[in-house]
């Protein structure tokens, strides 16, 4: 592989697999309120 | 803490519901990583600037994929509906919208589901190698029985018929059991094996010789490909078919979340697990190529393709080849058959919940009622030794104008006909540590009608100068253009009709002025 394209391919797993971990870190930082586990919605 | 009241309860149980965001976030991804993620994509960016597609690709995702997704969350999780009473619930006449998007997801279920059969069967061959030395000619004469000029017949070929039965019965009992036992189990078991199958088809990949010449392909950058807006455009139509928005699915997912549920901070996961899932594709998909390039002596550019070619011609070439040529094969299209039946089930979830929210059927009843007649439109046409040529239209149309055009026209009348950006902006912002601000009102009024409606320009341009792939102007007329308009004129038969007693067309929020419970951190999944 040439440099560039190993540079290329580093930097798009950085990015996007990086994205993917900041977006599930903030998700596990949201304010938001979740059912108890007693009101956990079932399907029918 | 629940902020839940008697009457949401009640219409979760009635509708179906997931139990968890977890569950939620693995059906939506189920949904967005299909086929296109796997065949599409690796080609897309090979074609389009290599590794510079890298930037395209990237601005595409984050100016329009993400907030589009957005878009359908809010419709979504606002007005707790299936496509058509979300979009009546925003405003009566709007109703229609939501029908075009349901009975384009009709027409697809109808043809995808023989993708997933044909990747069914090929799980089979890859342990003999059944197509030999001649994998083309194996597929399309032997498998397919492809007739020798396109039209259509209905002669039965039983080596597609018997694979398309088995795809049908199991998205029927999954569509029957619900929304969290069927899609969701699905989904939740699902994703997790094709994401370790796939990673296991990535390493024995990487490790055939040629491998890095087919990284070297895929990755080399073509800077000046930048410069023109062709590439651009393959970015965002990447990004716009990759992620299942403007059509439905996310609409009636995210119907079934909890009302407190964070929804931007879920679509990020969902956006960026989308675009990892194809970057892996990428990687496993051009090593491969690599390999075949180098056992045959050719270039890795004389190797590429995309769909259906690299999937059941170009993959079968591997496998035959490689050592341990079965266990890629298994991997490879186990791969295709779970990604393609976690999306299939989503796609037709949009027409059962649009059945079941506007007549008083059960769950199984418009289960059933929905995916067995789906089943019977697509074993007629696609166990036929036409089916190809009828898929290949209906795709090919049914993506350009019916996906791209819905929700072209769906975001123009949200976004300035109905002026709900401002109402739908302040609803996901609510719960959410991501808030949608005025960028996000210019992204979806501004920045992605435009890129949606250049590519669309571009394609009927492209559809009018010439007949798709020369095929004879009656079958495009009756399954190109004439689906395309058949599902938009769906609304104007089925808006008029009313709702199953006791749907409130009202804003669910509007009665509702429930505070926000934040005291709670996490999420229990």
């Amino acid at each position: 592989m040439s440099t560039a394209a190993v540079i290329m391919m580093i930097v798009a797993i950085l990015v996007v697999w990086g994205g993917l971990v900041v977006a599930i870190v903030n998700l596990n930082r949201s304010p938001s309120a979740v059912p108890d586990v007693d009101e956990v919605h079932r399907d029918l | 803490m629940s902020t839940s009241t008697p009457a949401a309860h009640e219409a979760e149980k009635k509708r179906g519901a997931f139990s968890s965001r977890k569950v939620f976030i693995l059906a939506a991804i189920g949904s967005a990583v299909g086929l296109g993620n796997i065949w599409r994509f690796p080609y897309i960016a090979y074609d389009n600037g290599g590794g510079a597609f890298i930037i395209p690709y990237l601005v595409a995702l984050l100016t329009a994929g993400i907030p589009f997704l957005f878009l359908d969350y809010a419709l979504g999780h606002r007005y707790r509906g299936s496509a058509p009473l979300s979009f009546a619930r925003l405003s009566r006449p709007a109703e229609g919208l939501g029908w075009w998007q349901v009975g384009i997801c009709f027409m697809i279920a109808v043809y995808y589901a023989a993708v997933i059969a044909w990747a069914l069967s090929y799980t089979f061959f890859s342990f003999t190698k059944k197509w030999g030395d001649s994998p083309d000619g194996f597929f399309f004469g032997e498998y397919l029985k492809l007739s020798e000029s396109p039209g259509v017949d209905f002669n039965v070929v039983a080596g597609v018929l018997v694979p398309l039965l088995v795809v049908w019965l199991a998205v029927i009992v999954i569509m029957v059991v619900g929304v969290e036992k069927g899609i969701g189990l699905t989904s939740v078991v699902g994703i997790p094996v094709l994401v370790v199958a796939f990673l296991a088809l990535v390493i024995r990949s990487l490790f055939l010789p040629g491998a890095m010449e087919g990284l070297d392909a895929l990755f080399t950058p073509n800077w000046e490909a930048l410069t023109h807006a062709g590439v651009w455009a393959a970015a965002f139509g990447q990004i716009f078919f990759s992620l299942s928005i403007g059509f439905g699915i996310m609409i009636t997912y995210s119907s079934y979340v909890h009302h407190d549920t964070d929804m931007p901070a879920s679509g990020l996961v969902v956006g960026f697990a989308n675009s990892s899932f194809e970057i892996l594709a990428g990687i496993g998909v051009f090593a491969a190529l690599g390999f075949m390039a180098q056992a045959q002596g050719v270039a890795v550019d004389e190797v590429v393709s995309s769909g259906v070619g690299l999937a059941f011609v170009g993959f079968p070439a591997i496998i035959s080849e490689a050592p341990w040529g079965a266990f890629i094969g298994v991997l490879f299209f186990g791969s295709l058959v779970i990604a393609g039946l976690t999306s299939l089930v989503s796609v037709i979830e949009v027409v059962i919940s649009a059945v079941r929210d506007k007549f008083d059927l059960s769950r199984p009843v418009a289960a059933a009622a929905v995916s067995i007649p789906c089943a019977l439109i697509s074993v007629l046409f696609f166990s036929s030794s036409s089916g190809l040529y009828v898929l290949d239209i209906v795709d090919h149309f049914i993506n350009q104008f019916g996906i791209l055009l819905v929700a072209f026209v769906s975001m123009i009348v949200v976004a300035w006909g109905i002026r709900a950006l401002p109402v739908l902006s302040a609803h996901l912002s609510r719960t959410s540590n991501v808030v949608l601000g005025g960028w996000w009102k210019v992204l979806i009024g501004v920045i992605a009608p435009i890129a949606l409606g250049y590519m669309l320009f571009e394609a009927f341009k492209i559809d009018i100068d010439a007949p798709y792939e020369g095929y004879p102007t009656w079958m495009l007329a009756l399954f190109g253009w004439g689906s395309a308009a058949a599902v938009m004129l769906l609304g104007y038969f089925l808006a008029p009709i009313p709702w199953r007693k006791g749907t409130s067309l009202e804003d669910p929020e509007s009665v509702d002025t429930r505070p926000v419970d934040t005291s709670s951190k996490g999420d229990l999944a």
